[in-house]
């Protein structure tokens, strides 16, 4: 396979920015969740649950 | 009944695992499956293309579509945010707003990484495309600066929203430039739109497409939820400071 560095720097530079922005994502939703009270989140219940 | 502290939900998780299982098979495409790009010159038989630098288009391409749509999605919800004045539109504005301004970084620098083996650059400034994409992502970087420069939401939602409107108008210009400006660019006109690839490599195009809208999506939404949750606190943080207040004063009086 030719130009190997690149597709990995481009494919792995990618995956990896991506991957650390999600991660990030759920660890601040899951810092905030435990702060906020869960009727302030709706995905969090659902529709049976909240009496909707 | 115990709650889940989490931004997840059934949705998003489908969606999360989904966007995982289809970036598996669109790497197993891209790298095993499609062929190189190898041509031969008529005359001379010579080998010329991009060989197997064209893998990097399968990742390179969806990303700048799918950076197109977060900011008209941020757009379309500042412009509904104007509208409306709810905090609903200005947290899908902000979400939409910073998963482009991410995917649209990424962009640049795939697509510089491709450039370097096909184009022998890593950069050329006087390409309208690759300038014109560089405005854009500094534009939407100081729309992120300048939320984060206000204390209140309330406060940044206005501007910020004015600002992304005006932003936007970048991208029919970067998506035209190759014809208005077509000598002064390295980058071909759309081979998609006039479906010059065909078979596999259309069908890996189109898959990349639909993961990174999938990937975009995931993104979008938990972002989305992590601004409604910042919102809430800081709205229960105004409420207790008003009600410490009140309280203070009746002890005074």
């Amino acid at each position: 396979m030719t130009h190997l560095g690149y597709l990995i720097a481009g494919w792995g530079l990618s995956s990896l920015v991506i991957s650390i922005y999600a991660v990030r994502l759920l660890k601040r939703g899951a810092r905030l969740s435990a702060r906020v009270p869960a009727q302030n989140a709706r995905w969090m219940s659902s529709p049976k649950q909240d009496g909707g | 009944m115990t709650v889940p502290i989490t931004t997840a939900s059934k949705g998003s998780k489908i969606l999360g695992i989904t966007s995982i299982i289809g970036f598996a098979v669109l790497i197993l495409l891209a790298f095993f499956v499609t062929d190189p790009d190898i041509r031969f010159h008529p005359e001379t038989g010579e080998e010329f293309g991009q060989f197997d630098a064209v893998r990097l288009l399968y990742l390179h391409v969806p990303m700048a579509i799918v950076t197109y749509l977060a900011f008209v999605i941020c757009a379309i919800a500042s412009a509904g945010y104007l509208i409306k004045r709810t905090f609903w539109w200005d947290s899908m504005a902000h979400a939409a707003g910073e998963v482009g301004t991410l995917t649209c970084a990424l962009v640049l620098i795939t697509g510089s990484i491709w450039g370097r083996p096909v184009w022998n650059t890593w950069w050329e400034w006087g390409d309208v495309r690759l300038m014109s994409t560089l405005i854009l992502f500094l534009l939407f970087l100081g729309y992120l600066a300048l939320r984060g420069a206000f204390v209140s939401p309330q406060r940044a939602a206005r501007p910020a929203a004015i600002v992304a409107l005006i932003a936007v108008l970048d991208i029919p210009l970067i998506n035209r430039s190759v014809e208005w400006w077509e000598n002064r660019t390295l980058h071909q006109k759309s081979t998609l739109s006039e479906l010059k690839i065909e078979d596999l490599t259309l069908f890996t195009l189109m898959l990349g497409i639909l993961v990174s809208v999938l990937v975009m999506s995931w993104l979008i939404l938990h972002r989305f939820r992590v601004a409604w949750l910042e919102h809430m606190e800081f709205e229960q943080g105004v409420k207790s400071a008003i009600e410490e207040r009140r309280h203070i004063d009746n002890k005074e009086q």
